[in-house]
């Protein structure tokens, strides 16, 4: 006879997963303060250039963005096209792209607001200098050509 | 007999949770947009008189359509053009061909030569955005690396690396990033 009995039953302990959705909801919190949601869907292909002397964009609230590239779609040509919000734009549609931009700002900010050129890579510089007279037109000064950080060679 | 409370089920919170959290993954980005950060010049105004500006003191950087560069009336190869915008904003050796410099002083500096050098860059229409960009990028590092030289020298550390507005400042001041784009031009159509 066993000197020990053994239990009739041997239930192994479950894990309590009680606190999982705790876990998984800090998670969720986190990614939602340092993320920013996706305005607009790209109609054009951007590939930025690579540079090394790039800056950080302060304050991401007070930047708009003019895309500028290649249709993705190519029933839309291979020419380079700007991309405002969600639609195709020309050069005239700058300016009130520009001012809607600002009012949508607190007036204290205005002059704070930064325009980033989002360019693909491949495209000529004539629409770019366009859009830059444009911009000096409306009187958005503050530029940010947008870049890949490149790691500097050499 | 106690009576057994019917305890709330809660394991299917945390498969709710994952699919909140795989939503906010799939509808954001957390690119942090970096980029050379510039500023435009007002538009011309046509009843001011163009500033003469002596020979000497303007670096010439031409862009054309084929992305050649011709810098100061000369071909040169874009690995060369940060160390030649150097030596010009620089002058180190004070030679009459490079900018004239004027004293001037800067809280913080003390009296500092500021050279009078302005780069003016040109391009094509038919340049490429990665060439125009890679060209904005030499110049920036030129200055950069001056203002990094300069601080080390004054404050013992690097420009990027400043803490002190004030010094930020009077590094500014003391080696201006002035990079003239001129007036675009039609040559020859697209």
């Amino acid at each position: 006879m066993p000197r020990f009995k053994k239990s009739e039953k041997r239930a192994t302990p479950g894990i309590n997963t009680g606190s999982m959705s705790d876990i998984i909801f800090m998670f969720l919190f986190f990614f939602m303060v340092i993320t920013t949601i996706r305005e607009s869907s790209l109609i054009v292909r951007v590939k930025v250039p690579q540079a090394t002397e790039v800056a950080k964009l302060e304050r991401k609230s007070l930047v708009s963005f003019i895309y500028v590239g290649q249709p993705t779609d190519s029933r839309y040509g291979t020419e380079s096209r700007i991309q405002l919000n969600n639609q195709f734009a020309t050069v005239a549609d700058i300016r009130e792209f520009i001012t809607r931009e600002r009012e949508a700002r607190d007036e204290v900010d205005r002059p704070l607001l930064t325009t980033s050129l989002k360019v693909d890579e491949e495209t000529r510089m004539g629409i770019v200098t366009d859009i830059k007279q444009e911009l000096r037109q409306v009187g958005a000064f503050k530029i940010n050509y947008s870049a890949r950080k490149a790691v500097a060679s050499k | 007999m106690k009576r057994s409370r019917p305890e709330l089920n809660t394991g299917s919170m945390a498969d709710i949770s994952f699919l909140l959290l795989t939503f906010f993954l799939l509808t954001s980005s957390i690119d942090t947009d970096l980029g050379i950060l510039r500023r435009l010049p007002p538009p011309p105004d046509p009843t001011q008189e163009q500033a003469d500006i002596k020979k000497r003191n303007i670096f010439t950087v031409l862009v054309n359509k084929n992305d050649d560069l011709l810098v100061q009336g000369r071909p040169m190869d874009i690995s060369m053009l940060k160390a030649a915008a150097k030596e010009f904003i620089a002058n180190p050796y004070n030679s009459p061909d490079l900018p004239e410099k004027k004293s001037e002083y800067i809280p913080g500096l003390g009296e500092v030569e500021i050279s009078k050098g302005v780069i003016s860059l040109k391009n094509d229409r038919g340049t490429s955005y990665k060439m125009y960009l890679k060209v904005q990028n030499e110049l920036t590092a030129a200055f950069n690396e001056l203002r990094d030289e300069l601080s080390v020298q004054r404050f013992g550390v690097k420009f990027s690396q400043l803490s002190n507005q004030e010094y930020i400042d009077a590094i500014q001041k003391a080696i201006p990033m002035s990079i003239s784009e001129a007036e675009p031009e039609n040559v020859g159509g697209k």
